[in-house]
């Protein structure tokens, strides 16, 4: 009888791998990488007031903010994923010549600062926009300024995150498992439920956890979409915004927050590589 | 006369390779498809399973048309299943679930598929890692899964593209055998591209040769490589192969060089082919005075050990015949050193004509 242990993991410890010697110089800037990355955080605890940092957090306006925040980025998180997943498969695995032209444009929100995409958003969706006169009069919808827009918002700059790594590992895992699937007899449909998504949980997870991260530090596009109101689309950032005007301490807190939550995310969710399954 | 169970015309036009077959097979015969690198085998194993849409053509599989002008059959609903040189065993799934992806995708109820995973991981000796995962096999035992898993599905024409290439001298043994008997001895109709004679002998009742996209030659294993009729045959059947013109007594190639040799079957004028083993070729250092043999001047390409034997490869001498090149001698280790061997040297070939074979190229 054998049991479906995992192989045992062979250790590079500090001690044994002596190969190739990383050349001394490197160090140095990368350092100094990690000190702009790390030092700001420091600065951030250092001059936290933390006497009154219960106080500060568990204000009403925080905890509003912070569950908006989440449950907005949990949706948006879960449109992603609907949206992106089905993207980055079609952009994988389609053999139209013309997708190669979409490919650049999908990555458009990861290099437009987000206020020119929450403005496009409000083109769009807004009263006079294309899409908002039709929703507005046929519908009486209105979009921005909307829990709803927040979402778009974040939806908007996060799918790119999933979708690109997504499709890096679909990439990488190739079609040839869905070949021999299909020669097995698995339907396309089939062969993409069991063998394909399989095979890229590790991209879709480390695509997801991109895109929760980036869905709750959205700021740019949401204040230009949907607003500043409390309750509705007041996110945590936005409230860090407000606040570092009148009151340094709240705002100051309210980020130590938001790096805990960051903190966490990569903590229980660190992005692996696509060798997570081996 | 029935007409045979699989035929295929294929045509596929690249922009630098044609490929342009016609074959067939009866139910329940293994024919090897033999033939050098870029031939074109794997692109028609390619269109028989599906995966490649062919510019013309038609597959008939018993009395089904899988492939013909405006119609593809998708490969799920083809019942071709397909061996390659890699396992490309499914890495999220155990062995069992592996094996039993093929039963589960035709809709088969779990238990009952589960039950054919274990017969057929049984029959190819893998019972005992039914549960592991293939990171987990060495390439061998995944190779013997992936075997179980194509046949699992039961399908009705198996591909196998070099499914011992990949293997290591101790695996492939094991993994021919198991080819013998639950392919060949099974009567399951195959499909077996490889490079090895042994491969084709043991397993194949008949051999196609492939060359630049075309059939060069075809007919029962034995008999195709027992007289090969191309360069690359004979290569793979361990001859050596010269052709040319059939004269009264032997055979003239394109350059007007006379090979003398038995004709069999052949007449005065037709193309043909002198066929020699290499074990019959005789190697000097200076060109042999006297001798009632065919006597050719080389340059040693290539020094191969080989059990017992040395091969000494052939590679044409300026101003020499062209036609050498490729051929092979065998001799004794001692001969290597006796006359001071060494790659680029100038020797001289001998075959006596009797044991030269002349036969029709065609």
């Amino acid at each position: 009888m054998t049991t479906d242990r995992p192989a045992p993991r062979v250790r590079r410890s500090d001690d044994h791998a002596r190969g190739v010697a990383l050349p001394g110089l490197l160090w140095v800037p990368a350092a100094a990488a990690f000190a702009l990355i790390a030092l700001p955080v420091v600065g951030l605890v250092l001059r936290a007031d933390w006497a009154r940092l219960p106080d500060l957090l568990l204000s009403e306006s925080a905890l509003t903010a912070l569950r908006l925040s989440l449950e907005t980025a949990a949706i948006s998180t879960v449109l992603c994923i609907l949206l992106g997943g089905p993207l980055a498969a079609v952009l994988a695995r389609g053999r139209k010549r013309w997708l190669r032209w979409i490919r650049p444009l999908v990555l458009l929100p990861l290099v437009l600062p987000p206020v020119v995409g929450g403005l496009a958003l409000l083109l769009l969706l807004g009263r006079m926009g294309l899409l908002g006169r039709v929703l507005d009069t046929w519908f009486g919808i209105t979009v921005p300024f909307t829990t709803a827009a927040v979402v778009l918002a974040q939806t908007f700059v996060a799918l790119p995150f999933l979708v690109v790594s997504l499709e890096g590992a679909l990439r990488t895992a190739g079609d040839r498992y869905e070949a021999v699937a299909a020669t097995l007899g698995a339907s396309p449909w089939l062969a993409f439920r069991r063998v394909t998504v399989p095979l890229v949980l590790p991209g879709l997870a480390s695509g997801t956890v991109l895109a929760f991260a980036r869905c709750m530090g959205e700021f740019g596009a949401t204040i230009a979409f949907a607003g500043s109101l409390e309750g509705v689309t007041r996110t945590l950032p936005l409230l860090v915004y407000l606040e570092r005007e009148t009151d340094t301490d709240a705002a100051i807190a309210l980020s130590l927050l938001i790096v805990v939550v960051a903190v966490l995310v990569i903590a229980i969710a660190r992005p692996r590589g696509a060798d997570g399954l081996r | 006369m029935t007409d045979p169970w699989l035929s295929a015309r294929v045509l596929v036009r690249r922009p630098a390779f044609t490929l342009d077959v016609e074959f067939t097979a009866e139910h329940g015969e293994v024919v090897a498809v033999i033939g050098p690198n870029g031939a074109g085998k794997s692109t028609l194993l390619g269109v028989l399973a599906g995966l490649l849409v062919p510019d013309g053509g038609e597959i008939r599989l018993g009395d089904r048309v899988v492939t013909a002008p405006g119609l593809h059959v998708p490969p799920h609903r083809r019942g071709v299943g397909l061996l390659a040189q890699q396992a490309m065993l499914f890495p999220h799934l155990t062995a069992l679930a592996n094996v039993a992806f093929g039963p589960r995708a035709h809709g088969v109820p779990r238990a009952a598929a589960e039950a054919r995973a274990r017969e057929l991981l049984a029959a190819v000796d893998a019972a005992d890692l039914a549960h592991r995962r293939p990171a987990r096999m060495s390439g061998g035992q995944q190779q013997r899964v992936a075997l179980a898993r194509a046949l699992a599905p039961r399908p009705e024409l198996l591909l196998l593209d070099e499914p011992l290439a990949a293997l290591d001298v101790d695996a492939a043994p094991a993994m021919r055998s198991l080819l013998r008997r639950l392919v060949r001895a099974e009567r399951q109709t195959a499909l077996l591209v490889t490079h090895d004679a042994l491969d084709a002998l043991v397993l194949a009742d008949r051999v196609v040769v492939l060359t630049d996209g075309r059939i060069v030659e075809q007919g029962p294993t034995r008999e195709v490589l027992a007289r090969p009729r191309s360069a690359f045959t004979a290569r793979i059947a361990g001859l050596d192969l010269v052709p040319g013109v059939a004269l009264a007594d032997g055979l003239r190639t394109a350059d007007g060089t006379t090979v003398a040799g038995r004709l069999d079957g052949v007449a005065v004028g037709e193309p043909a082919v002198a066929v020699f083993p290499p074990a019959a070729v005789s190697v000097f250092a200076q060109e042999p005075k006297g001798s009632p043999r065919n006597v050719f001047p080389v340059r040693l390409a290539a020094i191969e050990p080989r059990g017992d034997v040395v091969r000494l490869r052939a590679s044409a001498v300026p101003g020499g015949p062209g036609w050498v090149d490729g051929l092979a001698a065998d001799v004794t280790p001692a001969a290597v050193a006796d006359l001071g061997l060494e790659p680029g040297m100038v020797l001289w070939f001998a075959v006596k004509a009797a044991e030269t074979a002349v036969y029709p190229a065609r």
